[in-house]
């Protein structure tokens, strides 16, 4: 590690404590500070010739800041309210654990099944249908779809988490509990 | 440390999704070993992606 990393790397604490205070939810505020150091790593040139390395971070930290404020109020905030939170009691334990479903492979060569499952996949919303079909229709990459969706890798795992939470929920009452 | 049902279902959900670092495969198949709800999560999330694979392919459809 040179010497202008581990000075920046050692301002990362109290650059979260920072990015926590505006912006509340812990994982946008990591997401935000990783941003900012490395646009920070990639700009040290900008850095010279100034004297305080930590006023200089908390300047670039403030624009993701901003940037990450006006994806949130697009995006609408993650996690917290999340649907699926009511699966699992206050320990993280399925409060009903799922049960294997009976003989899937069998269902992959049967067109009513396919025919519930676009049922299940209409049924999703807008956007974390968009980012499933991307990845799981079209294959393309998780990086690919963050650019696309323009939302942070963190983002793209929740949505494609809820879809899974329910697709896997609209299969099991519409198919597999026959 | 072991994961919660609800973090273990995260887990195996972005595993379909990014290459997960150590500590987490290795806490995942921890808690797989011993959570047979979570192992047929992980089975139901496993056949969705093959079942969206064969939605994909034209030639595959019945």
């Amino acid at each position: 590690m040179n010497d202008f990393r581990s000075r920046v790397e050692g301002e990362r604490a109290y650059l979260l404590r920072y990015a926590r205070l505006q912006l509340r939810d812990r994982h946008t505020a990591e997401d935000t500070v990783q941003e900012a150091l490395v646009a920070a790593l990639a700009g040290e040139a900008g850095f010279a010739g100034r004297s305080n390395l930590r006023t200089w971070l908390t300047g670039i930290l403030k624009h993701k800041i901003v940037d990450a404020i006006r994806r949130m109020s697009r995006e609408g905030p993650l996690d917290s309210a999340d649907e699926f939170e009511a699966l699992f009691d206050e320990r993280g334990h399925w409060i009903e654990m799922p049960a294997a479903w009976q003989d899937p492979g069998a269902s992959l060569d049967q067109k009513q099944f396919f025919a519930v499952l676009e049922d299940c996949l209409a049924k999703l919303p807008a956007k974390t249908a968009q980012a499933f079909m991307m990845r799981e229709h079209m294959g393309f990459e998780t990086g690919d779809i963050c650019k696309e969706l323009g939302v942070t890798a963190t983002h793209c795992w929740v949505l494609l988490y809820r879809a899974r939470m329910a697709l896997r929920q609209c299969l099991e009452a519409n198919w597999f509990a026959k | 440390m072991m994961l919660s049902c609800k973090e273990t279902a995260r887990l195996v959900s972005q595993g379909l999704d990014r290459h997960l670092p150590f500590g987490r495969r290795v806490a995942l198949r921890v808690h797989l070993a011993i959570c047979g709800g979570c192992t047929n999560f992980k089975d139901q999330v496993d056949f969705l992606r093959k079942a969206m694979t064969r939605l994909a392919d034209p030639s595959a459809k019945p």
